[in-house]
């Protein structure tokens, strides 16, 4: 088990420079020069060459890559991700909060995600080829194949502006955490609902199973002490997946709902240009889908014996 | 359905990793596999909507009397009725003209950004299958560095380097599912590659070239087919997402996502104009799925539960 996180963390940390690598390349991809650009027809030649030389020694812009790129790791270990172009404000500030909101909202999908996905699986299962399997399976069908954000705005179209029973922008508090946490929950709860269907299906006609029941065991302890676990475990393996998808979602539903996360912000910066702070945000969600996933993972180790004791 | 990642579907419905499904051709070979399609339920349903669709991408200027781009400001906001059968946008446009021209964008989407995915992953995958030990090594890393990231933030990291546009948006989700596609291919290959049958005809004096084209990429046929019938609705769904934030296609131009851009200040006085466009993603994304459900019914008929 310790030999397996050691190796698993280990595993990680190339990762982690590979993303530091690809959105410090992001800047060096940009065809237009941001330097350039700025003093561009403002000054006259001199003035410009000369203003133009500065930014580029205080950026580090005048050394070799390689030595740009160990700046910018240093700096990104020193928590400083650089400031916004637009408002020379430091971009740590900007985005602290955002993120904090960001994780709020996808915790919170996640656990609709997993309270309705789960139980209509399990559901289906159970009663596989009934009615109930074809209509949990049927709106599963729908919902892989309804848009995030048209599903938000149907739901902001009954909830907040028919039955006026939440707020049509989010106002800050937890009221406008509720519908764009059921929109983007819903969603993604299709996907999870059809594997935990395909997982408890494979676990229900195992011989234990039939073994268990013959024993004259009650069906809830079938289903939840022994079924389940060994279902959750598959489940479990994709969950990595899933959040990248949540977290993917969260930025468009913040787009919808007006929810200040890091993907807002994103989705403004690369209108405005602000090339640091996209390059900023995409670094701090990417890093935290990676250490998610090593977090899955070594549930997963914890969870299942095989590897424990491997 | 969120910008997931095509594998999350893919286990969803196989119930195993996408990797596990069989190489080689499908039953009966691949007409069989098309007369079985046929008779599919969902495969018609799904493919009927897919006809649609087409039809009106071809026909759109003789289905409607309407421009989908001329403003008429007498008639904005009009309900649905008679003579705007969804009504009309807050600039007097049809909205039922704007959602037929609409499919030509929406073809446009999934089909290049699917070809450009595809084939740049495929020659990925073929290159790290049959390049030798450092070549895999180096593209796989490569791959393995764009998978870390959510799909989401590889679409956003390429518009920003770009810059927002219709043409971005396509390469973007194009450039963003090849990881995907890379390492799919490379995986089945080298399943093909240490068959018996390969083995013989290195044997016979085939080279490398002949039996990555010749052998391997026809066998690996159908797990593509089945991949790409997931990356195909997310392509459409990804290309209207990124126009509805502003970062895909631009208004005035009648593509879907485009059209709701301003939706949501609408819902109050004319939700019809957020339905036409809305809906219209919803069932070009769902005839996709259905198809694809048939797809899969029909080439790997093992694997469903």
């Amino acid at each position: 088990m310790t030999a397996y996180i050691i190796r698993r963390i280990a595993m990680t940390v190339p990762v982690l420079f590979g993303i530091l690598f690809v959105t410090f390349l992001m800047k060096a991809l940009i065809p237009t020069d941001a330097v350039l650009a700025l003093y561009s027809g403002q000054v006259s030649e001199e003035k410009a060459a000369e203003a133009i030389a500065q930014i580029r020694a205080k950026y580090d812009l005048d050394k070799p890559w390689y030595q740009q790129f160990a700046i910018y790791v240093g700096d990104v270990a020193r928590g400083d991700l650089g400031e916004s172009i637009r408002t020379r404000q430091p971009i740590v500030d900007e985005i602290g909060y955002r993120y904090w909101n960001t994780l709020v909202l996808t915790f919170a999908s996640l656990v609709v995600a997993l309270v309705v996905g789960l139980s209509t699986g399990i559901a289906s299962a159970y009663w596989k080829g009934t009615w109930i399997d074809e209509v949990a399976m049927g709106i599963g069908l729908l919902g892989i194949s309804m848009p995030a954000f048209f599903f938000g705005l149907i739901l902001i179209f009954f909830f907040a502006v028919q039955l006026r029973w939440l707020p049509v922008m989010n106002a800050g508090d937890w009221k406008g955490l509720i519908l764009p946490a059921v929109t983007l929950g819903l969603i993604e709860a299709a996907p999870l609902s059809r594997i935990t269907r395909a997982s408890m299906v494979e676990v229900l006609s195992q011989d234990y199973v039939k073994a268990i029941r013959a024993k004259g065991l009650p069906e809830r302890h079938v289903i939840f002490r022994h079924a389940l676990p060994n279902a959750l475990l598959s489940i479990l393996t994709i969950l990595g997946l899933q959040i990248g998808g949540l977290l993917g979602g969260a930025f468009i539903i913040e787009v919808v709902f007006g929810w200040h996360g890091i993907g807002e912000l994103a989705v403004k910066a690369i209108g405005w240009r602000d090339f640091t702070i996209t390059q900023a945000i995409i670094l701090v969600s990417a890093t935290t889908y990676v250490l998610v996933n090593l977090v899955v993972d070594i549930l997963y180790a914890w969870a299942d014996p095989r590897i424990k004791l491997g | 359905m969120t910008l997931a990642d095509p594998r999350e579907l893919a286990a969803a419905d196989l119930g195993t990793a996408l990797d596990e499904v069989p190489a080689g051709p499908p039953r009966g070979g691949f007409r069989a596999a098309l007369r079985r399609l046929w008779r599919h339920r969902s495969g018609k349903i799904g493919g009927g909507l897919v006809a649609l669709i087409v039809f009106c991408a071809i026909f759109a200027p003789w289905l409607t009397p309407y421009d989908p781009l001329k403003l008429d400001m007498i008639d904005r906001l009009q309900p649905p009725s008679w003579s705007h059968w969804l009504g009309t946008d807050e600039l007097g446009r049809d909205l039922l003209t704007r959602v037929i021209y609409g499919t030509r964008y929406m073809l446009l989407v999934s089909c290049v950004a699917t070809a450009i995915g595809a084939t740049g992953g495929i020659l990925l995958g073929l290159l790290a299958s049959a390049g030798g030990k450092w070549t895999d090594m180096a593209v796989m890393r490569i791959v393995d560095i764009m998978l870390a990231f959510p799909y989401i933030l590889l679409l956003l990291a390429i518009i920003a380097i770009l810059g927002p546009s219709l043409v971005t948006a396509l390469v973007a989700v194009g450039v963003a599912s090849m990881p995907g596609y890379a390492r799919l291919v490379r995986g089945e290959a080298l399943s093909v590659r240490e068959s018996e049958y390969v083995e013989a005809m290195r044997v016979l004096g085939a080279g490398n070239w002949r039996i990555t084209f010749g052998t391997v990429l026809p066998n690996i046929a159908s797990p593509l087919v089945i991949y790409t019938s997931y990356t195909m609705p997310l392509a459409v769904l990804s290309a209207a997402a990124l126009s509805f934030l502003g970062l895909g296609a631009q208004p005035p131009l009648p593509e879907w996502g485009a059209m709701l851009v301003q939706s949501r200040s609408f819902l109050r006085t004319a939700s019809w104009v957020v339905a036409a466009p809305g809906f219209a993603i919803f069932f070009a994304i769902l005839g996709l799925n259905l198809l694809g459900n048939a797809l899969r019914d029909v080439l790997d008929p093992k694997a469903r539960t």
